[in-house]
């Protein structure tokens, strides 16, 4: 039935949420490797809609580079090779005919430093909707305000669209950097330690802010602190030299680790 | 020992201040022979007259002749270099791989180690005959050619320069287009070029410099004659190549036309001076925004 409405309605006529509960992504036996380094050695993992996924480990256990497998942002890095599958919505994204650019668009990320671009608030939160080739200002103008509303900046910025993003503090530059992956609508959001940079009041908001995204979207959260994955997150993976220890619902990994490895990390016993 | 530091001390400062009193010499040597000259040729008459002949029995003093024929090269240069030169630099940042970035930009900097009086025979001896079959009115000594081959010259300024100031961008910004999924073009066209401008501008502006200050590709093929005039095809003469003239020629010391030679220099140097004060100026700009 869902299916026949979806074919007989226009593409953009087709309500956000329904199409979106169907994007999952699905791991089979990923490996990694930088040169000769073995960085991810064989994950499978299920990540369900509208969930927020956390990911914790030690520095260098490979969270981030599982994290940007997800929208192939390891293409770059020298010496990068892969194996394995990963289908995002029933699809491999490692296949010679994916589009990276448009798998992009799909997967939004938010990095670990706020990165605005050196252009105005307006310019960057824009940019995504341009570089589609979007001319329609109103469009535009209407999915800025959206998305600044959606990052709860706003009221922060709305009379000084024009100024330079650089002008803003670091917590807002992180949410307008959020504002700027919701504005060309994506179902899944990676974010890789999107508060290590800030203090604890900008560190909050945008732990409220992912809260309030989860409706919407998929949020997988890499991060270095544990209260705040067990805080926000409804799933927490555990990783350490390069494999998957423990995937399971945040409540049961920080009250009833079932692997050594786990208890000893979220303890503080070692990381 | 003490007395052994000491003198290396005074030594290396001796030859720090070698150059700095080089400098000063050279600027109070162009000074005081302009003063000279301008005793003889009104200021007024050297910036508004249009023709530049203390060569000839009827003498005029309008620098703005040669200062015409020395902007025509260097434009028609900058035309060349600049959309090639920062192609070249988004190509070595955006899309070479490492290792071939890496052997391709040393060799392409033998472009500018290339002495200058080759690129001048190469511009009269290859690239005019070649401009004539195509357009046949070219006069043998042209500013096309020697602008066209000076501005080869000065690729490896603009290329150089400008991919340091783009390899200089934070890569934070570089992921941040491409996990919006632009393309590398895209990136690097309203991203990364945007991001250097300020280091691209002055690779501009050194390159212009350059081409300002050269000497030989303009004394070889764009001819010897002072003419008012922004038409590329016929001779033309720089404020470098009269210096080169009259100072090969037999112009008496002390003459009007000796004294010639210091007021032209020193209007190059003022505008070299302008130029490297600009590109300073922007450089220093440039630096306190990524601090």
């Amino acid at each position: 039935m869902e299916t026949t409405i979806e074919q007989t309605l226009p593409m953009d006529k087709i309500v956000d949420k329904s199409l979106k509960k169907t994007h999952t992504i699905e791991v089979n036996d990923a490996k990694v490797w930088y040169g000769d380094f073995m960085a991810i050695k064989g994950i499978d993992m299920v990540i369900k809609p509208n969930t927020v996924t956390s990911f914790i480990g030690p520095s260098g256990c490979g969270k981030s580079t599982f994290l940007r497998l997800f929208n192939r942002m390891n293409d770059y890095v020298d010496g990068f090779k892969m194996e394995g599958k990963i289908k995002v919505n029933g699809r491999n994204i490692y296949k010679d005919k994916v589009h990276v650019e448009e798998l992009r668009k799909e997967i939004g990320m938010v990095f670990q430093k706020p990165n605005p671009f050196p252009k105005s608030i307006f310019e960057n939160v824009a940019y995504g909707l341009k570089i589609q080739g979007i001319k329609d200002k109103k469009l535009i103008n209407d999915r800025v305000e959206k998305a600044l509303k959606q990052a709860d900046l706003w009221e922060d910025v709305k009379d000084n669209l024009k100024k330079s993003a650089l002008t803003l503090s670091g917590g807002q530059q992180q949410r307008l950097c959020i504002a700027r992956t919701l504005a060309v609508e994506p179902s899944i959001i990676l974010m890789d330690e999107p508060t290590s940079a800030l203090d604890p009041i900008s560190t909050s908001k945008i732990e409220d802010l992912i809260f309030e995204l989860k409706e919407k979207y998929t949020i997988i959260i890499v991060t270095h602190n544990m209260q705040q994955a067990s805080r926000i997150s409804d799933y927490t993976a555990f990783f350490y030299l390069g494999n998957l220890i423990e995937f399971d619902k945040t409540k049961n990994i920080f009250t009833n680790p079932q692997k050594q490895q786990t208890e000893n990390y979220i303890t503080g016993r070692f990381g | 020992m003490k007395l052994k530091e000491k003198i290396i001390e005074i030594l290396l400062k001796f030859c720090a201040s070698i150059t700095i009193f080089t400098t000063i010499g050279i600027i109070a040597v162009l000074l005081f022979e302009s003063i000279a000259f301008f005793k003889n040729v009104s200021i007024v008459e050297f910036f508004t007259d249009t023709q530049w002949t203390p060569l000839f029995s009827e003498k005029h003093f309008g620098i703005l002749s040669l200062v015409s024929g020395t902007f025509l090269t260097a434009a028609i240069a900058i035309i060349v270099a600049l959309p090639i030169g920062l192609t070249i630099a988004i190509y070595l940042n955006m899309y070479a791989p490492k290792s071939f970035r890496k052997t391709l930009k040393p060799i392409l900097e033998i472009l500018a180690a290339i002495p200058t009086v080759v690129y001048g025979f190469f511009a009269l001896t290859i690239v005019t005959p070649f401009l004539q079959n195509i357009y046949p009115d070219l006069e043998t000594f042209n500013s096309l050619s020697a602008g066209l081959v000076m501005g080869i010259m000065i690729i490896p300024f603009i290329s150089s320069l400008s991919e340091d100031a783009l390899y200089a961008v934070p890569k934070s910004l570089k992921e941040a287009s491409f996990g919006m999924g632009s393309t590398r073009f895209q990136t690097a066209i309203k991203v990364m070029v945007p991001a250097a401008s300020s280091g691209i501008i002055v690779s501009v502006i050194l390159a212009i410099s350059r081409a300002i200050g050269e000497t030989m590709i303009v004394a070889i093929a764009a001819g010897q004659q002072a003419q008012f005039s922004l038409d590329p095809t016929i001779p033309t003469q720089t404020i470098t190549s009269y210096i080169v003239q009259v100072s090969m020629g037999d112009a008496p010391q002390g003459s009007i036309e000796y004294k010639t030679i210091f007021a032209a220099g020193l209007t190059l140097f003022l505008f070299t001076f302008l130029l490297n004060t600009i590109s300073f100026w922007i450089k220093k700009k440039y630096q306190e925004k990524y601090e």
